[in-house]
């Protein structure tokens, strides 16, 4: 069966499956985004350049031009570059800290002329394929520490930058190359550490500091209790225990003074902290009203009253599941979920069974920046995490995110006819 | 293979996790049916958000009227739901059948929008209602303000304002019903000014009757723009002196700065409290205001029609000076007890020769019984008494009479004196200057207003012209002038003829009939009048001028049967003019007894 596919892919051409799953998520984008901004009244001209989805063709067809020369590139000289690309990309990224433009709390955009240039989108892009080129060079294999400390290195460079442009969405995206370290054989210690990690940072949140210091002391007597007779365990508890107790401060100061209000807010929100109708809640509130009274076969489209009557915030960006919701209902739902899937699987089953190892840990990469996106977009619009700023791929509308995740697909199309 | 082991956790992993999201989505779309009710219930609220009227100040920034908070229950009559009818009763105090009512009222107006249901509820009526506002779906509260007066007076020109009727509705689709528009005075003739823009907010409200914040961020939201602020040209202290003087009396005090036109004050007594009209106590005020034997809500200063009495010689006067019927040199006798017309005598004081000067001085009826009746039989000017009378009428009209000045002084009527065709009628076109002679000294048909004669006084002390009298003198900032009513409008008079006038009336004060307005340390040119009143004692008047040379006020008072000019209205007069133009009063003991002197 494989095989089978491999041959029918052939040397010759490009995977068809990838562009045909890319277009259709384009065009429901397209179509979405028109329907948050027509006007029952209005003339709603397709090309009235003026409005959102005016621009986003102008967005669609230059990431098409984008896509055709990222193909016609040799896939060498994108391996090649992969460093000298991260570099650019960060040097854009300081850059944005003196002279970025500020968009909704976050200083992350470069104005040129009237479009606002998002650099954090292409780091993306750059990271992944700086990682996959590390990874070729074969430094992780095995127990070399130093190899995945370096990688680890790779990520959190441009994640302190976003940190300090506001933008904490972006940043939690990074979180996603965890997904590639896995598959290359990050032990599962380290994985279990992870989790442990993501465990405790939560119940500090929802519970504070104190009670999550008493959980841990509890469990460290139980641990003490059973290897208190030998010396090497009992050591290594003790160390383990004060290094959580540090942990939990960390994720206070970080809660406390990297997060903006409004995200604190939402944080806040998702852990049942507040609930402030007026705030945080009233947005996740208004979506998920949005999105279910879609009902299973969705009101029809641009019939939507709560998406056309603006009650959800960032209709056509952030938020623009709601209006896919509300139009196509469960249908919708299961449409744009079978895309996703169907684009994340094909993106996963054609790395495993690249050749060049290269081109497997860039698959992996962009999967886990895809799978993210998808889950924290839709998760925030019906309560599952909390209200993060970052747009559902090749959907929400906006130049940045198109062209930024575009490239990234089709460096994957190109690497992998390769 | 530990790698292709991976692989598949992945895929479970990612699989395990959009089965939670599907079934979430499921459960939100198709399973749970409270989102599709509550889509249908998430409303937006259109609220008006009402401007602050302008603040109106007096000519030295003192604050005449300002603003206050106050909260009317609005309701929406298609959002309302079941609601405890008792509960609403007990806080509002009214009747059920009184809501019913008022429902019935708004749903007339309008079903979608909001009307008033009872305004200007109470700050603790107002908290009580703001907690248990989710028992009452339909209604909220909007914030609006009220007029406020630091000081009692002035409630004449400062005028009110009130709710807008039907007709103020139709006339301007501005106004809302529950809006307010100003009605009198400085309110109705600068409303376009002091009422500033609505603004509106478009806010969106859950089933629970809670604002759950703007619409669309706000992007509806229009700010109201405040209302501008007027300086008006009252002066604070004199209106309110004023005001103290005529308690307890009936009648008109009218001031002008007559370089610009400029009213300082214009009392007009009994007067009220202008926080009578303030809120909801307003119609039941007005009631009791209205009922008044003594007419308080009337503005004399502007619609009274008084005969004029002496101080009307000036005019007349003036007229023979410019028609060439006297010079200054001309001597009339003044014998036999008055002014002989066959049987009938006006009657005078045997003053014997006496020249303008001496007769202004001494207010000699003969005198100016003759003048006017010489004025009307020159027939080498005019051909007949038609001619002649209109003429007269002319000069009168260049003088400021027998018009509306039409600024911003609301409902100011024109007084009356008759026209020719009228005597024409009368006295079956046979009449000649006697048939009319008493006009020539103030009495007879002549009726004209308090404003009108302050306006003449103005006319003299400008040698020749006035200003049209106004009440407003910036507008938006204290330096922003008013510059609508400064046209000079010259009357038909020279000059030179009202240096004679005024030194008559320098006379009056020096060593005449109105020695009672000297004011230590400044020369007052004034004139007595007596207004013989058919329905009892004589009206009390007084015109006078100060300073004499360099005018900066002139004064007209009339008290209502206050006899004799020189016995009310001229001390009253006068210490009005001592607080003017010195900021002080020393004559205290006069000023006691004018503040303790009633009249009925």
């Amino acid at each position: 069966m494989p095989n089978e596919d491999l041959h029918r892919k052939g040397a010759k051409g490009f995977d068809a499956r990838l562009i045909i799953y890319y277009l259709a998520l384009v065009i429901i984008g397209w179509i979405t985004i028109y329907s948050t901004c027509y006007i029952p009244e209005g003339s709603n001209a397709i090309f009235d350049f003026s409005q959102p989805y005016g621009k986003q063709l102008i967005w669609i067809a230059t990431s098409l031009l984008l896509g055709i020369i990222v193909l016609l590139i040799d896939g060498k000289i994108i391996q090649h570059y992969a460093y000298i690309f991260y570099l650019v990309c960060l040097v854009l990224m300081i850059l944005v800290l003196f002279i970025g433009t500020e968009i909704s709390g976050a200083k992350a955009w470069i104005k040129i002329g009237t479009v606002s240039i998002q650099p954090t989108e292409f780091m993306k892009v750059a990271t992944a394929l700086a990682l996959a080129r590390f990874f070729n060079e074969g430094k992780t294999e095995g127990e070399k520490r130093y190899g995945w400390l370096f990688s680890i290195g790779l990520i959190m460079v441009p994640v302190l930058i976003i940190m300090l442009q506001h933008d904490a969405g972006s940043a939690l995206v990074f979180a996603s190359f965890f997904l590639l370290f896995y598959r290359e054989g990050l032990s599962g210690e380290a994985l279990l550490l992870a989790v442990v990690a993501a465990f405790i940072a939560i119940f500090t949140l929802i519970f504070n500091e104190t009670y999550t210091i008493a959980l841990l002391t509890v469990v460290f007597i139980i641990f003490m209790m059973k290897d208190h007779t030998q010396k090497k365990k009992a050591r290594r508890d003790i160390i383990v225990f004060a290094i959580s107790i540090l942990f939990v401060f960390a994720v206070n100061i970080i809660y406390e003074n990297m997060f903006e209000p409004h995200q604190k807010e939402r944080i806040d929100t998702i852990f049942g902290k507040t609930s402030d109708p007026k705030g945080a809640d009233f947005n996740l509130n208004q979506s998920k009203i949005a999105i279910g009274s879609g009902g299973f076969f969705g009101k029809g489209y641009l019939k939507g009253t709560q998406t056309k009557l603006k009650f959800v915030p960032e209709q056509s960006t952030d938020f623009i599941f709601c209006a896919i919701g509300e139009e196509w209902g469960f249908m919708g739902t299961l449409v744009v979920f079978g895309l996703f899937g169907a684009l994340i699987f094909r993106i996963l089953a054609l790395s495993e069974r690249q050749r060049l190892p290269f081109v497997r840990y860039y698959g992996y990469g962009i999967a886990g920046i895809l799978i993210v996106h998808f889950f924290i977009n839709i998760g925030m619009t019906i309560g599952l995490v909390p209200i993060i700023g970052i747009p559902l791929p090749f959907i929400s509308y906006g130049g940045s995110s198109l062209w930024a995740f575009t490239t990234m697909l089709f460096i994957f199309i190109k690497l992998n006819d390769n | 293979m530990q790698k292709q082991r991976r692989y598949y956790i992945i895929l479970l992993l990612i699989g395990l996790l959009a089965v939670v999201y599907l079934a979430r989505l499921f459960s939100i779309q198709v399973l749970n049916k409270t989102y599709k009710d509550k889509a249908e219930q998430n409303a937006l609220r259109y609220i008006t958000e009402h401007p602050a009227r302008g603040l109106i100040y007096d000519r030295h920034d003192s604050l005449l009227v300002y603003n206050d908070a106050a909260y009317d229950l609005m309701v929406v009559p298609n959002e309302l739901r079941d609601f405890d009818t008792a509960e609403l009763c007990r806080v509002l105090d009214l009747t059920k059948e009184e809501v019913e009512k008022k429902i019935a009222r708004a749903m007339k107006y309008s079903k979608i929008l909001p009307s008033l249901f009872e305004q200007q509820i109470s700050k603790e009526d107002y908290g009580f209602l703001q907690e248990k506002m989710y028992e009452f779906p339909g209604f909220f509260v909007q914030n609006r303000t009220l007029r406020s007066y630091p000081h009692p007076i002035a409630a004449h020109i400062l005028g009110y304002v009130s709710e807008v009727n039907d007709q103020d509705m139709e006339n301007d689709n501005y106004y809302k019903m529950g809006d307010y528009i100003g009605k009198s005075g400085i309110e109705k003739a600068y409303e376009s000014v002091l009422r500033g823009v609505k603004g509106k907010r478009v806010v969106l409200v859950d089933v629970h009757n809670r604002e759950m914040g703007s619409y669309d961020n706000g992007s509806e939201d229009v700010v109201p723009v405040p209302g501008t602020s007027l300086w008006s040209t009252l002066d604070l202290k004199l209106q309110r002196y004023g005001e103290e003087l005529m308690q307890n009396k009936r009648g008109a005090i009218v001031a002008i700065e007559p370089k610009t036109g400029e009213i300082l004050c214009l009392i007009s007594s009994p007067t009220y409290d202008p926080n009578l009209f303030v809120g909801t106590a307003r119609p039941k005020n007005y009631g009791v205001l209205q009922q008044d034997p003594k007419k308080p809500l009337f503005n004399r200063a502007l619609m009274a029609s008084y005969p004029p009495g002496s101080t009307f010689k000036l005019a007349n006067g003036l007229i023979a000076l410019q028609d060439g019927i006297i010079t200054p040199s001309t001597v009339y006798t003044c014998s036999g007890g008055g002014y002989h017309l066959g049987n009938h005598v006006v009657h005078c004081h045997n003053c014997g020769g006496l020249n303008i000067y001496t007769a202004i001085q001494r207010s000699c009826n003969s005198f100016f019984c003759r003048a006017y009746y010489n004025i009307l039989s020159n027939r080498k000017k005019y051909k007949d008494i038609d001619e002649a009378y209109t003429a007269w009428l002319d000069y009168m009209t260049s003088m400021g009479f027998i018009q509306k000045y039409e600024t911003d002084l609301p409902y100011e009527l024109r007084g009356s004196i008759p026209s020719a065709e009228y005597f024409d009628k009368k006295y079956n076109n046979s009449w000649n200057g006697n048939t009319v002679v008493s006009m020539g000294i103030g009495q007879g048909e002549a009726a004209v207003t308090p404003l009108q004669m302050a306006n003449m006084l103005a006319v003299i002390a400008n040698h020749g012209y006035y200003i049209k009298p106004h009440v407003v003198r910036a507008i938006g900032h204290r330096d922003s002038l008013n510059t609508q009513f400064n046209e000079k409008i010259y009357s038909k008079i020279k000059p030179e003829h009202f240096v004679t006038v005024l030194q008559g009336m320098k006379l009056v004060v020096t060593a005449g009939t109105g020695r009672g307005a000297q004011i230590p340390g400044i020369e007052v040119a004034g004139k007595t009048g007596t207004a013989q009143n058919p329905h009892g004692a004589d009206h009390s008047v007084f015109a006078l001028i100060a300073p004499a040379d360099d005018p900066e006020i002139v004064i007209f008072c009339l008290v209502e049967n206050g006899g004799f000019g020189a016995s009310v209205a001229c001390p009253i007069a006068s210490l009005m003019a001592e607080l003017y133009l010195n900021g002080e009063v020393k004559r205290t003991d006069l000023e006691k007894r004018m503040k303790e002197l009633t009249l009925r």
